[in-house]
């Protein structure tokens, strides 16, 4: 079996030991109150932030390839997205307007001025940012928070197809405060609380 | 060349003596604040011409050496001062000396042994005015270059984290910042070269007309003087910028803000 993202004796700032095992092909959830350290997760597994224990990725370890390749495998999505350049277009590399239509974007919004962009669609169009550069493994920080009922739903959708489009190599962990849409995506779900994670068993 | 009496100074100083009556009077607040800086200068710069005096009798190694030492140590100190958040610790202190280091001492060395070549090579009145005319300039760059850098990442330091976050490396991630230091502490220099004779008359080579030589000899040191402090002034940048983004990242490539400290905690200095 393939062993997706591995987290073992896992530990940053004074949170840990944390085990965390998400094989691909998966949505894991991930809840819990705020400022319990979700978002805190998923920088340090991004490598953004120092952490000891062992972290890997399809049984490469962080520590062995340089953190840049780390975090092109491994793609954080946060909650609050940054733009830099001007124009929205210049932040891609590829062609995205598969994407861009599947998550409700005409394909002039390339030409948008980053300025003109709602939170709402700021957070659309990053997710479609971090599928332009091709991770297996997703972490997004709650990626509908500033979503009207049809675009989160097509988020997940956009989500899911990513999660298969490759065959069975990626995998995502998601963050969210909402546990229905936790329990309607992810069979496998964790909590965290008190600086440790805990498995959570979705009230079915 | 006429030498000018002590008499021609008091004079000249009346006239600051009257601007700062003028600012008293008319309540500006910086008389007070003219007159320490008139007279800072004026003893500053009697002692110098001692020490100077000394060491163009003596034309010892040991006494130069250390005179350019001292100089370039005070430089880098006031590299640090002109920081608005400048990096915490002692990194900062090695990147501002090494920096000048390049950037003015071996570039006056490189053009005392190979360009002008006086004899012996370190002659103290061709090597110490060298010397403070391109530290001067090359400080002013290298201040102003690391300044922009360490205020832009600070700025601009949720946009580095998305682009890091998104795979890039460090150099990619700052690429825009650095370019914008080193050419924030270029552009004066370049400003100045362009206007150079026609809008004012440097004042190295003005000294040397005004002692008597001759205008042609005194525009090729100018020119000189110029093309070392553009040159030393660039790679002394581009050596403080590498350096002070290597002390701003780990060797993750993760942003250390807390290397970089506030102004305000200097003030006890």
């Amino acid at each position: 079996m393939d062993d997706g993202l591995k987290l073992t004796d896992f530990g940053y700032l004074d949170w840990g030991p944390i085990t965390l095992a998400l094989p691909v092909g998966e949505i894991g959830g991930l809840s819990g109150a705020s400022g319990s350290g979700k978002s805190l997760l998923l920088r340090a597994t991004a490598d953004l932030i120092e952490s000891t224990g062992e972290l890997c990725w399809r049984e490469l370890r962080c520590i062995d390839i340089p953190a840049p390749q780390w975090r092109q495998r491994v793609g954080l999505l946060p909650a609050n997205p940054v733009w830099w350049f001007d124009h929205v277009g210049q932040h891609f590399h590829g062609n995205v307007t598969q994407w861009l239509t599947r998550l409700g974007f005409e394909a002039d919004v390339l030409k948008w001025e980053v300025g003109r962009l709602s939170s709402g669609e700021k957070q659309r169009l990053a997710l479609v940012r971090l599928f332009d550069r091709n991770p297996e493994c997703l972490l997004l920080d709650e990626p509908t928070a500033n979503l009207d009922d049809a675009s989160a739903e097509r988020v997940v959708a956009a989500i899911r197809d990513y999660l298969e489009e490759a065959g069975a190599i990626r995998a995502v962990l998601l963050v969210s405060h909402d546990g229905a849409l936790l329990n309607q995506i992810s069979a496998r779900q964790w909590r965290m609380k008190g600086h440790q994670l805990q498995p959570f068993e979705p009230a079915s | 060349m006429i030498t000018l009496s002590v008499w021609d100074l008091v004079v000249s100083g009346c006239l600051v003596l009257a601007l700062a009556g003028v600012s008293v009077w008319s309540r500006l607040g910086v008389g007070r604040a003219l007159v320490v800086a008139a007279l800072r200068m004026a003893i500053q710069l009697s002692l110098i011409s001692l020490i100077l005096k000394v060491l163009f009798d003596q034309r010892d190694f040991f006494w130069i050496l250390l005179m350019a030492t001292v100089m370039v140590l005070v430089a880098g100190r006031e590299v640090i001062a002109r920081q608005e958040r400048p990096l915490s610790g002692w990194a900062v202190w090695g990147i501002g000396t090494s920096s000048l280091f390049v950037s003015s001492f071996t570039v006056a060395c490189f053009a005392l042994v190979l360009l002008v070549q006086p004899k012996p090579w370190f002659h103290p009145q061709y090597a110490i005015p060298m010397l403070g005319m391109l530290l001067g300039n090359t400080m002013n760059a290298v201040a102003l270059s690391m300044d922009r850098l360490t205020a832009g990442i600070w700025s601009q330091r949720e946009v580095i984290e998305q682009r890091l976050m998104l795979g890039e490396d460090v150099k990619e991630a700052t690429k825009h910042l650095v370019r914008e230091s080193v050419r924030g502490g270029l552009i004066p220099i370049i400003n100045a070269m362009a206007v150079a004779g026609l809008v004012s008359l440097p004042g190295m080579m003005t000294g040397q007309i005004l002692s008597g030589v001759s205008p042609t000899v005194a525009v090729r040191y100018q020119i000189l003087i110029w093309l070392l402090i553009a040159a030393g002034s660039g790679f002394g940048m581009l050596i403080a910028v590498h350096l002070t983004c290597r002390q701003l990242f780990d060797d993750r490539q993760r942003l250390l803000l807390n290397r970089l400290r506030k102004k305000e905690e200097l003030s006890s200095r």
